[in-house]
């Protein structure tokens, strides 16, 4: 995904993002039952989130699991590459599956990634993978606490 | 990333674990997603709901339902703006700034000194960096009167770039 092309979204594909950000039933027809409140079929609504999907407004459909609650790890981590450099340490740092998201920041530390393990041994491993191929010291920003936030953005 | 690198918790057993795998890509996008998995994992279509129910219960599963990609749903100014906080009162204040309604994340993390020196991070959407900066000042107008002399130095680091973004997943 990128920032330029942005799709157009019909004020039923703003419902759709807006009511199904959480809650989805667990139950035989689930497509269904949210549909209705929506006033479309099960269908129409499967074809809206196939479409949503293929077009990048939606990342996933699905469960959102808490990577900690079942024994694996997540980290933030950061690096100051050498801008006449950049290409070649996002590669780098890219290449590792642990990197679950990477975002270049206005900041010294201008690489900003997050660690995704199956275990929290493998949060230091891949930091020292990625200062090993890159050269460079990798900041790890693990949550020392994490406070209550509605993640929810109205589209 | 081997599977036998894995410590299960407690309540979180193989067939869990098979449903994380089957799952964490997205729910099958068919009438009856819930009897769709159970037939690939060999399952009942019952026992795949009542497990996928007692991870929400018990916060293994955050939420079920749509992830909306920031940018496609016009929120293209994403500013990561980080705080110093006095360490005495710092939870006071996160919780605070988390229930602001442009805050989508908010962590206390560690210190890097001499490179780094804040503690809060809270992430913060808006349609445009006017908006996200204008949030970020009224929340630093907010814990000035809350919390007078708690803020030490804040700054904004916009993301310019995605790089990489795929689902966080373990392993099968």
């Amino acid at each position: 995904m990128n920032d330029r092309a942005r799709p157009s979204l019909d004020d039923t594909d703003r419902a759709i993002i807006n009511a199904l950000q959480g809650g989805f039933p667990l139950c035989e027809h689930p497509y269904a039952v949210v549909a209705e409140p929506l006033g479309l079929d099960e269908a129409a609504l499967i074809a809206r989130l196939e479409r949503l999907l293929a077009q990048g407004v939606l990342t996933r459909f699905g469960p959102m699991f808490q990577i900690e609650r079942l024994g694996g790890a997540f980290c933030l981590a950061a690096l100051a590459a050498p801008e006449e450099d950049y290409e070649r340490v996002a590669a780098s740092v890219n290449a590792l599956p642990q990197v679950a998201h990477n975002y270049r920041r206005e900041h010294a530390l201008n690489m900003w990634f997050v660690l995704a393990t199956d275990s929290p041994e493998g949060i230091p491993q891949a930091a020292q993978e990625i200062e090993a191929a890159t050269g460079l010291t990798v900041f790890l920003f693990p949550k020392e606490k994490e406070y209550f936030v509605d993640m929810r953005l109205k589209a | 990333m081997s599977a036998s690198s894995v410590k299960p918790s407690p309540q979180f057993d193989a067939t869990d674990r098979r449903l994380v795998v089957a799952t964490q890509g997205g729910l099958p996008l068919t009438p009856r997603p819930y009897h769709h998995i159970a037939e690939q994992l060999g399952l009942t279509p019952e026992e795949v709901m009542q497990r996928l129910a007692a991870m929400v219960e018990r916060g293994a599963i955050r939420r079920i339902g749509a992830v909306p990609n920031h940018y496609a749903i016009g929120y293209t100014a994403n500013g990561m703006s980080v705080w110093d906080i006095d360490d005495a009162v710092v939870d006071n204040l996160g919780e605070r700034v988390g229930q602001l309604e442009a805050v989508t994340h908010c962590y206390r993390r560690p210190r890097h000194a001499p490179q780094w020196h804040y503690n809060l991070f809270a992430m913060v959407h808006g349609h445009s960096r006017e908006e996200v900066s204008a949030q970020v000042d009224a929340i630093a107008r907010l814990l000035e009167t809350e919390f007078p002399g708690a803020c030490r130095a804040r700054d904004i680091l916009y993301s310019t770039r995605i790089l990489k973004k795929t689902g966080l997943r373990i392993s099968g």
